[in-house]
């Protein structure tokens, strides 16, 4: 806290350099014209593809050919694309209410299993690991660099029907063990997700608790406090921001994901929202409800990415 | 040593069991399966399951199914590559160029566009695939699916990762470097020429490496955005015949990509150390700063 305080005093003293002398002779043109190319590609394929989305979500179909047809003045859009898709989530005939219910609550029992994982690997390694953080750090990391479908590859190799998971279970052959792990069990698909995304938590975790300062800490065992209770009211409430922030790492592109259910389920008693996107986002004459599935979660992330945003930011302004 | 229980459980100083614990079955549990399935690459028969003795039949023995003689695991291999080499030399240069301007011109628009990136960032990735694709598919683009659109996409996603690395940079070097060299005379352009740039190396390499592993290994992107089987990569591969009767050569397959990641982040780990040797701006020259922590 005392570091963070001296920044943001630091910054203030030194005199802004955009009305410093040095400043003044940089001209702005040339930063300018640095940052033009990015943000003109973030632009044409960030924002641009966004709003081609709503303007075929809210566009037609065309009659013959099942290809949508977009509309680009929002004046002339037509919800009735969008509502077929919200008739059957909210409405009578609710074939896709499931999913989505399932969606939230696998994703939410999977962040708080990838939190119980991830808080004390990584409170371990950052804070008490001592002379073996790193190579403990090298190891956090190396999930990083294999690749996701691998990492799933291997955990089909393992629960086939004849696969390490159940020859272990049945002792080598002593009991007939013929679970069939990979057929539609939600467990399954929650622990893939765990597996698939603890990493992505783990990591920014351990840049948060590794900031926080051992004095304050010890400030709180010295005036009496016990170890829960200068854990419940010392360290949780200063990394509140970074768990925050890792959770939402973790959970946002868990929302888009069908590749971890279709390798690990591929049934539709466990589909989630991504796995509807992915269904309809190739059938001819369902592009328009594969673009309001892509809206909803979109809508539905904006609030956390908003969040991560901001958060990010206020970090930035703490660091400089 | 016999002490109670209580007195352990008060002892500031004891070793932290339980953590430890979790540590060691998390890394277990996290690498274990990999391990087995890069194990199983090597077997000398048709299982995934079962050993059958060590050979290099998947990799190159067998004539007709091995990564090295069937042509479409071959394929599938160069075009993980190609992609990873186009994308990173887009990438990187756009980035940086994208941070330093970001860094130093104040306004309503660079904020903006600033939030922009960091939204790129933590998209779902399934997201902005679907509307690139559908960008392709409805609209008439001078572009159609296949290498280009694959590219187009995975460097709109990337660019966060150079951005947000050499903005942390920009902030722990500071202005005073840039600002003695213009006093000295240096032109703006040459003050980031000559005094910018050479100090940005390290983030600027570590952002190449991340870019690069984090490419070739991308999934969702690639495969919407593919438009057909020759331009599929191996994570599409793995995803394609994973549940359908695969053989050891996938794993061999996955194995060569965990190789390709594993030896760029260690070169690029050990050029990082090598480039950041005398370097006082950067206080934590662990691999925790090279791993797109910030």
């Amino acid at each position: 806290m005392a570091q963070d305080l001296a920044g943001i005093q630091g910054r203030q003293l030194t005199p802004d350099p955009a009305h410093s002398a040095q400043g003044r002779r940089a001209r702005p043109g040339l930063w300018s014209l640095l940052a033009f190319p990015g943000i003109a590609w973030l632009c044409l394929f960030f924002l641009a593809p966004l709003y081609v989305v709503l303007a075929i979500v809210f566009g037609s179909v065309d009659p013959i050919y099942r290809t949508p047809v977009p509309v680009w003045n929002p004046l002339h859009w037509n919800a009735s694309q969008f509502t077929y898709v919200t008739d059957r989530i909210f409405g009578s005939n609710a074939i896709f209410g499931p999913a989505l219910l399932r969606t939230a609550a696998y994703v939410a029992v999977a962040s708080l299993v990838c939190i119980t994982i991830a808080f004390p690997v990584a409170y371990y390694v950052a804070r008490l690991a001592g002379r073996r953080r790193g190579m403990l750090l090298a190891l956090l990391i190396a999930p990083f660099w294999i690749s996701y479908m691998m990492r799933m590859l291997a955990w089909v190799n393992l629960l086939a029907d004849d696969g390490l998971v159940n020859k272990a279970l049945s002792l080598d052959g002593l009991f007939s063990v013929h679970t069939e792990w990979l057929s539609g069990k939600a467990t399954v698909v929650v622990l893939g997700l765990v597996y698939g995304y603890v990493p992505y938590m783990i990591l920014p975790l351990y840049a948060g608790l590794d900031r926080l300062p051992q004095s304050a800490l010890e400030a709180a065992r010295d005036l009496g406090a016990n170890r829960v209770s200068a854990f419940v009211r010392v360290v949780l409430p200063m990394c509140r921001t970074t768990i925050v922030a890792s959770a939402l790492l973790t959970c946002l592109p868990m929302l888009g994901d069908y590749y971890t259910n279709d390798l690990l389920s591929g049934s539709p008693r466990t589909a989630m929202v991504g796995n509807l996107i992915n269904e309809t986002v190739l059938t001819p004459g369902e592009t328009g409800s594969a673009g309001a599935f892509v809206m909803i979660v979109l809508v539905v992330s904006l609030v956390p990415m908003l969040y991560y945003v901001r958060s990010t930011r206020k970090n930035e302004l703490v660091a400089t | 040593m016999t002490r109670s229980p209580l007195a352990w459980w008060r002892d500031p100083w004891r070793r932290p069991k339980v953590l430890i614990g979790v540590t060691a079955a998390y890394l277990v549990w996290s690498l274990l399966p990999v391990l087995i399935a890069v194990l199983f690459s090597f077997n000398n028969g048709k299982s995934r399951t079962s050993w059958q003795g060590f050979s290099m039949r998947w990799y190159w023995g067998d004539q007709t199914r091995s990564v090295w003689h069937d042509a479409s695991l071959h394929a599938a291999l160069v075009q993980t590559l190609k992609l990873g080499l186009i994308t990173t030399a887009i990438t990187v240069p756009l980035g940086v160029a994208f941070a330093i301007g970001m860094d130093r011109w104040r306004g309503r628009l660079p904020e903006t566009a600033n939030v922009v990136m960091l939204l790129s960032f933590v998209i779902p990735e399934t997201l902005l695939a679907v509307a690139l694709l559908f960008v392709i598919t409805t609209i008439a683009v001078p572009f159609s699916l296949g290498t280009t659109a694959q590219v187009i996409g995975l460097v709109t996603f990337q660019l966060s990762y150079p951005a947000v690395l050499v903005r942390a940079r920009l902030a722990t070097i500071g202005r005073q470097y840039e600002e003695a060299a213009m006093d000295l005379g240096a032109s703006p352009i040459g003050a980031v020429r000559r005094i910018i740039l050479p100090m940005l190396m390290p983030a600027i390499f570590a952002s190449t490496v991340l870019v690069f592993a984090d490419v070739i290994d991308d999934f969702v992107l690639v495969r919407y955005l593919s438009g057909d089987s020759s331009t599929e990569t191996t994570s599409v591969k793995i995803y394609n015949t994973a549940r359908a009767a695969p053989t050891p050569a996938l794993n061999a397959l996955a194995t060569l990509m965990l190789a390709a990641a594993l030896l760029a982040v260690v070169i690029g780990f050990a050029a990082y150390r090598l480039l950041t040797r005398s370097d006082t701006a950067s206080a934590d020259r662990g691999i925790g700063a090279f791993a797109g922590e910030v």
